[in-house]
C-alpha cells in the first residue's frame, strides 16, 4: 500500500552527522558515546581508596579527549554499573586519566576488585570545571576535606603548569584520621613548588602522626588572605562547606568567587534522569562546579 | 483547517486499513479499567472511555526500556562493548489520546530534546508517533485541564482530533501527518459547513464542565528560596506516604533510573521510570541523603511541577491537568491544593 507517511528521520539531523568518535556501532548514539578504555595501573592509596590509571584504548579517540579541572565522567564497567567520577589528573595528560574511587557501593567495590587489564568504559567529560583561567594574576586557596581532595587534584596539577600566571597558592588539607590521607607521596612534590603552602591536618590524630591535630578551619590562622584578590576552591563533605565558605564569606573573599564541587546520585550525565537536580538546576550539566554565590541559593544544595 | 466526517460505519474498515501502515495503540478495557495498548487484529478502541489509570506516556517511553546491549565473553570479538539494539520505530498512531495527554508530551519534550543532549530513543519514538486526540466531552470533577495550560478539546500536540458527535465523528486535521493518517485510513468525506461551528459549540459546552481550577499567575514572580521554606509543606505532606502512584500514573513525569542487567554473558543497559518520591533516588553512596525526609521529597515533587520548571522553561507549569494523581492518591493529596497554596504564598 502507498501511502505517503512522511517520517522524519533523525539521522538527518545535524547532530547526527557528526563522525562517530566513539565505539558504537551506529551514529545513532552520539549522545551515549562510550570510550572502550583499559586500567592500565592501580595504585592503592589507602584501605578504601585507589587510584587508576584508566587509558582510552583507540588512539584517535584518547588524542580527542579533552577535559578541564573539576569536570566529571561517568565510568561503566559492563554488567554491573556506571558511576560519576572526578577527573583527577592533569589535563595536559593525554596518555591516561586518573581517578581516585573510594569503595562504597556496588560498582565501586567492584571496580575495587578489578586488576589491571581491565575494560571499562568511559562517558564524557560532563559538567563544568573550575574557572582557572579567571583566576590569573590572583592567590588561589584550594580546600580539600577528606576524598575531596581528588577533584583538586587537577587544578593543582593546572597551577603547576601555568604557575606564572598565579600568585599565591596555598593548599589546605583535612582528613579524618591520619591513615586515610590521601595521595601524602606527592605533598613533598607539592611543597617544592615556588610560593606554595601545604598545610594538613587531621581530626583524630594517631601515634605515629607528627602534624597538626583538628579541624580544617583551624589552618585559617596559619595564613593571611587578601580578600580582594583571592580565589577560593572548596571540596569536601557537606558539613565541611558551611564552615569553611562562612569563614572565607567572614574574611571577606566575595561568593561569586568560591567555587565548590558538589556530590549528588547520577545516573544519565546529560540532564535526562533529573535525579541530580538542585532547584531548577541540574548538578550534571550546571554543576558539579558552583560559584558559593549560586549554592546559597539553591536550596538543598549542601 | 479540513474538517472530515468518520462514520462510524466505516470506523472498524478504516482502522484495519490503518494496521497495514501503522501500529495502532488505543484505549481497551482490561480488568475493568482501559488502558493503552497496541491493538490486535480486528480489535477496536474503546472510545467510550473517559482516561486511562496509567497515562500514555508508555507508548513513547516504556516504563522499561532497554537502550543497549553487550556480550561479557572474552572470546567474542566485541565484549565489553555496548550496542545499539534494533527497536521498532516504525510508523505508530495512538487513537483516542485525551488531549490533555497529547499535551503533556510537550512538556516532556522540552527535556528530552533540548540543544546540548538529543535522546534518541525518546525522540525517535515520539517522531515515529502520530498523536489522534479524542475530544472530552465529559471532563470529572478532578479535571482542571483549562487552567493548566490546556483544555478538553486542545490541539496542540495532536496530529489529528477527533470529535464524537453520536453516529459520526468529526476529525480536524491539524498537521500533516495527520492528514496522512487519514488518507491511510481511507476517509475523505469532508464535513458540510456547520462542523466547525458544532465543534465549537460542543467545546464551550465541555469546557463549562470544568468546575476546577488552580491559579498559576503568581508562582513565576516567587522567590524560590522563600516557597522552599513555607510553613505549610509540613501539614500538606502529612498525610503522603512517598508510595510513588502519583509519579507513575503522572502523564508528565519523566525520571527515570538507569541499570545494568546482565544474563549469563549477555548485558543489557536498561531504563526504568523512578520516582523522586523514593529515597533511593537521591541517596549517595557515603550514605549522605540530600532529600532524606518525606517531607522533602514530597516538596521536591511540586516545586518541580510548579516552580523549578515554570523557572527554567518560562511556559507555565509542568502540569497538564488530567487529575490522574488526584484522582489515585491513596492519601487524598491534591495537587490543586498544593499549587492554589504556593500560588497564593507570601512570605
Amino acid at each position: 500500500m502507498s501511502t505517503k507517511i512522511i517520517q522524519h528521520d533523525i539521522n538527518l539531523e545535524p547532530f547526527m552527522s557528526k563522525s562517530p568518535d566513539f565505539n558504537r556501532k551506529s551514529i545513532l548514539m552520539q549522545t551515549e558515546r562510550s570510550f572502550k578504555s583499559e586500567i592500565i595501573n592501580i595504585i592503592t592509596l589507602t584501605a578504601l581508596e585507589k587510584l587508576f590509571h584508566i587509558r582510552i584504548s583507540d588512539h584517535f579517540e584518547r588524542e580527542n579527549f579533552s577535559f578541564l579541572p573539576g569536570q566529571f565522567v561517568m565510568l561503566h564497567l559492563p554488567g554491573c554499573g556506571e558511576v560519576p567520577i572526578s577527573i583527577s589528573s592533569s589535563v595536559s595528560n593525554k596518555e591516561y586519566i586518573e581517578l581516585c574511587i573510594r569503595k562504597v557501593g556496588k560498582v565501586t567495590g567492584m571496580i575495587h576488585r578489578l586488576e589491571p587489564g581491565a575494560i571499562v568504559g568511559i562517558r564524557g567529560p560532563f559538567g563544568t570545571h573550575f574557572p582557572v583561567q579567571k583566576m590569573t594574576g590572583c592567590d588561589v586557596l584550594l580546600i580539600a576535606g577528606g576524598l575531596g581532595i581528588a577533584p583538586l587534584r587537577s587544578p593543582i596539577y593546572w597551577i603547576n603548569e601555568h604557575r606564572s600566571k598565579y600568585r599565591d597558592i596555598s593548599i589546605m588539607y583535612g582528613a579524618r584520621d591520619p591513615d586515610q590521607v590521601l595521595f601524602d607521596y606527592q605533598f613533598e612534590e607539592w611543597k617544592k613548588i615556588y610560593g606554595l603552602k601545604l598545610l594538613t591536618i587531621v581530626q583524630n590524630a594517631g601515634k605515629n602522626w607528627k602534624g597538626r591535630v583538628g579541624l580544617i578551619t583551624d589552618l585559617f590562622k596559619e595564613i593571611t588572605i587578601d580578600p580582594e584578590n583571592t580565589f577560593a576552591i572548596v571540596c569536601g563533605p557537606p558539613v565541611m562547606f558551611k564552615f569553611v565558605c562562612a569563614h572565607l564569606s567572614d574574611v571577606g573573599i566575595p561568593r561569586h568567587r568560591m567555587f565548590v564541587s558538589l556530590e549528588r546520585r547520577m545516573h544519565c550525565g546529560m540532564g535526562k534522569c533529573c535525579r541530580c537536580n538542585v532547584g531548577s538546576t541540574f548538578t550534571c550539566l550546571d554543576g558539579p562546579i558552583f560559584d558559593y554565590w549560586t549554592v546559597m541559593n539553591l536550596k538543598e544544595a549542601i | 483547517m479540513k474538517i472530515i466526517r468518520i462514520n462510524k460505519e466505516n470506523w472498524a474498515d478504516g482502522l484495519e486499513k490503518l494496521k497495514r501502515s501503522y501500529r495502532l495503540f488505543g484505549p481497551v478495557k482490561d480488568n475493568n479499567l482501559h488502558v493503552f495498548k497496541e491493538l490486535d487484529k480486528g480489535e477496536l478502541p474503546d472510545c467510550s472511555y473517559f482516561n486511562t489509570r496509567l497515562s500514555p506516556k508508555s507508548i513513547i517511553y516504556p516504563q522499561s526500556e532497554i537502550m543497549l546491549e553487550y556480550e561479557l565473553d572474552e572470546s567474542k570479538e566485541d565484549h565489553h562493548i555496548l550496542k545499539e539494539i534494533d527497536t521498532d520505530y516504525s510508523p505508530r498512531a495512538v487513537i483516542g489520546i485525551r488531549p490533555c495527554d497529547a499535551a503533556a508530551f510537550l512538556l516532556v519534550k522540552r527535556n528530552f530534546d533540548t540543544p546540548e543532549y538529543k535522546d534518541p530513543y525518546w525522540i525517535k519514538s515520539y517522531e515515529a508517533t502520530t498523536f489522534v486526540g479524542l475530544a472530552c466531552n465529559n471532563p470529572q470533577t478532578t479535571c482542571f485541564c483549562t487552567s493548566a495550560g490546556s483544555g478538553p478539546f486542545y490541539e496542540k500536540g495532536l496530529d489529528l482530533l477527533l470529535v464524537d458527535i453520536g453516529d459520526y465523528y468529526f476529525a480536524k486535521i491539524i498537521t500533516l501527518k495527520g492528514e496522512n493518517f487519514l488518507e491511510a485510513a481511507g476517509w475523505d468525506t469532508e464535513a458540510d459547513g456547520n462542523a466547525e461551528e458544532q465543534i465549537k459549540t460542543m467545546k464551550q459546552k465541555a469546557e463549562a464542565k470544568i468546575i476546577s481550577s488552580i491559579a498559576t499567575d503568581k508562582l513565576k514572580d516567587k522567590t524560590t528560596t522563600d516557597l522552599f521554606d513555607a510553613p505549610f509543606w509540613e501539614e500538606v505532606a502529612f498525610a503522603c506516604i512517598n508510595c510513588g502512584a502519583c509519579t507513575y500514573v503522572c502523564p508528565t513525569c519523566w525520571c527515570f533510573d538507569i541499570q545494568d542487567e546482565v544474563n549469563g554473558y549477555s548485558g543489557i543497559r536498561m531504563r526504568n521510570w523512578d520516582s523522586c518520591m523514593f529515597p533511593l533516588f537521591t541517596l549517595h553512596g557515603s550514605g549522605h541523603n540530600p532529600r532524606s525526609t518525606n517531607m522533602q521529597r514530597f516538596r521536591q515533587r511540586f516545586m518541580h511541577k510548579l516552580k523549578y520548571y515554570v523557572d527554567k522553561y518560562n511556559d507555565g507549569i509542568q502540569c497538564v491537568g488530567c487529575g490522574r494523581c488526584t484522582r489515585l492518591c491513596p492519601a487524598n493529596i491534591d495537587i490543586r491544593k498544593v499549587c492554589n497554596l504556593m500560588n497564593g504564598y507570601s512570605a
